[in-house]
């Protein structure tokens, strides 16, 4: 007679993560997005790549030559590598899931404008708004035309090992009662009116996450016949998760973002 | 083992017979697409035999009407149905004599502009004209739309039942609200670049995608892939294969409401996409297969690994013990969902739904490609009672050879320092490549030219099985629908494309 489920709940012990309470090798360690080296000392390096065109190092568009310097959208950045192999002086992998963003803007790296006090305004307009969600918050999921890896990534948050019910956080098949918008895919027009009457449904205050470079950019897919560049053109978005796919630690890193809800600094592990 | 790849055109009228005959000496219709002519499209039949993969295609003729028109082969083989509307939704080409030519990939509207693929002109955009209403009720029938934001976490896609109450007679599927125009993505991409593309069809299967899109320009090259990069394929397409499988034990176990289960395959099938993101730097192996070879990553598969993997090993297999105890979890599935065997072997089902049903063609024993052909044979499954539990059974056996295979190519991988990838030369003219997903055959036709992609044609496994559904649907209730979604276990991306 094998093992009653009741008792192989309890085989494994605690498998969850403590983050963001505690610090998480995992997230901390996960090689979420590309990051550009402005220093000084690689500046031939970038000369030297401005020169010869950025075009072959980035088949989705996201390296842009702006301000005589590279940027880097993470935006549109599907993770490839390319850059990364091609000159590993210049760009090299961020080692972390906390990789949401509150404004488009601040996905292209390294910022423009370090615009502290924008920042600060949107910070504090959407904890007015989700100030009334309280600790317990219901999420709609809707793929608007993902490529299903998202999906895997965004149940993943119900598994033992990130486990979001331990932080109020739920899921929800009803619009009605649901306060977050995550949104995966590249918004294909097929899907456009399905999500925003699921929108239109959601009691205010709602806040509308776009999930994955797909959501924020169409990624690789921008600019087709059956793409929109993006959620984001036809829906008003408060919190971006850069990704392709996204990890699971980078959207519960989005969800306690819109929600105020990263503790400024998380203690050592356990 | 050598195998036979070949392109053939036929005259429009001589097609479906040139067809049949292909179907008769044993090969089946493993996908149809068109690509764009003057001054009709080509339309091009995919015929997989046993040792074989070959192309049958013919220009289609303008009619009076002034569309292109090809004779249909639904009649010759049933699982045209499908391609035949894609095709008509691409490409504007009619199939005459198709049973119901209605719009799957893209409602568009007739007369409407088409993407065309493998045309020169730049594609359109279009509006979704928003079908008519949800319910419909006619006599004793009503119909209800389940879909396309359906409950919980799941892809976009429509059901529309039509049901008296309890009984499902009848079900449409309506994949086409997530379609992202997949073909014209493609097309204009440097072949190099379009396996990123081929990784994002179906993202839960990436490394088959990516496979299948490799081989075939590597057979366009000419190339031989190095030994160590052929076992590393392997080693990941087998851990994408578990954690494929895993995800639909998990859903199986969720419908049954067996919540500790649920959990235990949830947290299997994650401690198997953070083995592959330590080894690869995402969990879904992107960027690990390139056309040529692979790009290894931060770390080589090593016996840690192999300890580590036959841990969890134990685990799974221990708690799928759990499940074959559960009567409230066999109930549900024992001859729910049943798809018989001739059907199965009529529509050529591939995977582990064609294998429940005893049509078992795996492309890793019949046309093996990488180390698949040095490594030991693929035990095949012994379960075809068609039912949820059979494919359930299927994928279990799946698991326990797909650890072997890995176990064995990383006892074959020790040592191995590369090249890990050889240079394609130019690629020019027409390949063929196949892998086997973890949801069956993928297969991809690119047509190349001076290293340009001019069209490719993804075949993803779930556009060829999900129409199946219909049949399996007609003897099961309302409530049986999650566990014969769930066994099915498709991914709609690949569907909708």
């Amino acid at each position: 007679m094998p093992l009653p489920w009741a008792l192989r709940g309890l085989r494994d012990g605690v498998v969850t993560t403590d983050w963001p309470r505690r610090d998480d090798a995992y997230q901390a360690e996960f090689p979420a997005v590309v990051q550009v080296d402005h220093s000084a000392g690689t500046r031939p390096q970038r000369v030297r790549l401005l020169e010869t065109g950025l075009d072959h190092l980035c088949p989705s568009g996201a390296l842009l030559a702006t301000d005589d310097d590279i940027r880097l959208d993470r935006g549109r950045c599907i993770g490839c590598g390319r850059c990364v192999d091609a000159a590993p002086d210049v760009f090299s992998w961020a080692h972390s899931a906390s990789t949401a963003e509150l404004t488009r803007g601040r996905l292209v790296v390294p910022r423009l404008v370090e615009d502290e006090e924008t920042l600060a305004r949107i910070r504090a307009q959407l904890a007015a708004r989700v100030g009334r969600l309280g600790r317990s918050v219901h999420i709609r999921h809707v793929d608007a035309g993902s490529d299903g890896s998202e999906e895997w990534e965004v149940q993943a948050l119900l598994n033992p090992v990130y486990d979001v019910h331990r932080l109020g956080i739920f899921f929800t098949a009803s619009p009605k009662h649901a306060d977050i918008l995550l949104v995966t895919g590249v918004g294909t027009p097929g899907m456009s009116a399905p999500l925003l009457r699921t929108r239109e449904a959601m009691p205010e205050p709602v806040v509308v996450i776009a999930a994955g470079t797909d959501a924020i950019s169409g990624g690789l897919f921008a600019s087709g016949y059956s793409t929109r560049d993006g959620v984001g053109s036809f829906l008003e978005i408060d919190v971006w998760v850069p990704g392709s796919p996204p990890s699971p630690f980078s959207l519960l890193h989005g969800i306690l973002l819109a929600l105020g809800r990263i503790p400024a600094q998380t203690k050592g592990r356990r | 083992m050598t195998m036979i790849t070949t392109g053939r055109r036929t005259d429009v009228g001589q097609w479906r017979s040139v067809v049949a005959d292909a179907l008769a000496d044993g090969a089946r219709l493993a996908g149809l697409y068109a690509t764009q002519a003057s001054p009709g499209p080509d339309v091009v039949a995919i015929l997989v035999g046993p040792d074989s993969a070959e192309t049958i295609g013919c220009r289609s003729e303008i009619g009076a009407d002034g569309a292109a028109h090809v004779p249909s082969l639904v009649p010759v083989a049933p699982a045209a149905f499908w391609y035949e509307r894609a095709v008509h939704d691409l490409s504007g080409v009619v199939a005459d004599g198709h049973p119901r030519l209605d719009p799957l990939l893209l409602p568009l509207p007739a007369g409407a502009p088409r993407p065309l693929p493998g045309g020169e002109q730049a594609s359109t955009g279009w509006e979704h004209p928003e079908p008519a209403g949800p319910v419909d009720v006619t006599g004793q029938v009503f119909s209800l739309s389940w879909g396309p934001v359906r409950s919980g976490v799941s892809e976009s896609i429509e059901f529309l039942l039509e049901t008296p109450g309890e009984d499902i007679p009848h079900l449409n599927i309506r994949p086409h609200f997530k379609h992202r125009g997949i073909a014209k993505q493609f097309e204009g991409r440097d072949v190099a670049d379009g396996v990123l593309v081929a990784e994002r069809v179906e993202g839960i299967a990436t490394v088959a995608h990516a496979l299948a899109y490799s081989h075939a320009i590597e057979l366009l090259g000419g190339v031989e892939v190095p030994q160590g990069a052929r076992l590393l394929r392997v080693v990941h397409a087998e851990l994408e294969r578990i954690a494929n499988h895993l995800d639909v034990t998990m859903k199986l176990a969720d419908a049954a409401g067996l919540s500790v289960a649920t959990a235990r395959f949830g947290a299997h099938k994650e401690a198997v996409l953070r083995r592959v993101s330590r080894r690869t730097g995402s969990r879904f192996a992107r960027g690990l297969v390139l056309p040529g070879g692979v790009r290894p990553g931060p770390e080589l598969p090593d016996h840690t690994m192999l300890a580590a993997l036959d841990r969890l090993h134990a685990s799974i297999r221990s708690d799928i013990a759990g499940l074959e105890s559960s009567p409230s979890f066999l109930d549900r599935l024992r001859t729910t969902g049943v798809l018989s065997a001739g059907r199965a072997a009529r529509f050529a089902a591939l995977g582990p739904i064609g294998r429940a049903s005893g049509v078992d063609d795996d492309a890793r024993r019949a046309r093996p490609t990488d180390g698949y052909a040095d490594l030991p044979p693929v035990e095949p499954p012994h379960f075809d009672a068609g039912d949820a539990l059979a494919r359930a059974r299927v994928r279990w056996h799946e698991i326990d050879t797909s650890v072997g295979l890995i176990r064995e190519a990383v006892a074959q991988l020790a040592g191995a320092s590369g090249p890990w990838a050889v240079r394609v030369p130019q690629t020019h003219g027409t390949g063929i490549g196949w892998a086997e997903g973890p949801h069956g055959e993928v297969l991809y036709v690119v047509h190349a030219k001076a290293n340009r992609i001019r069209r490719c044609f993804a075949r993803s496994p779930a556009l060829h099985n999900l129409v199946l559904l219909h049949d399996v649907i007609r003897t099961d209730i309302f409530t049986d629908l999650p566990f014969i979604e769930a066994s099915f276990g498709l991914s709609y991306a690949g569907v909708a494309m």
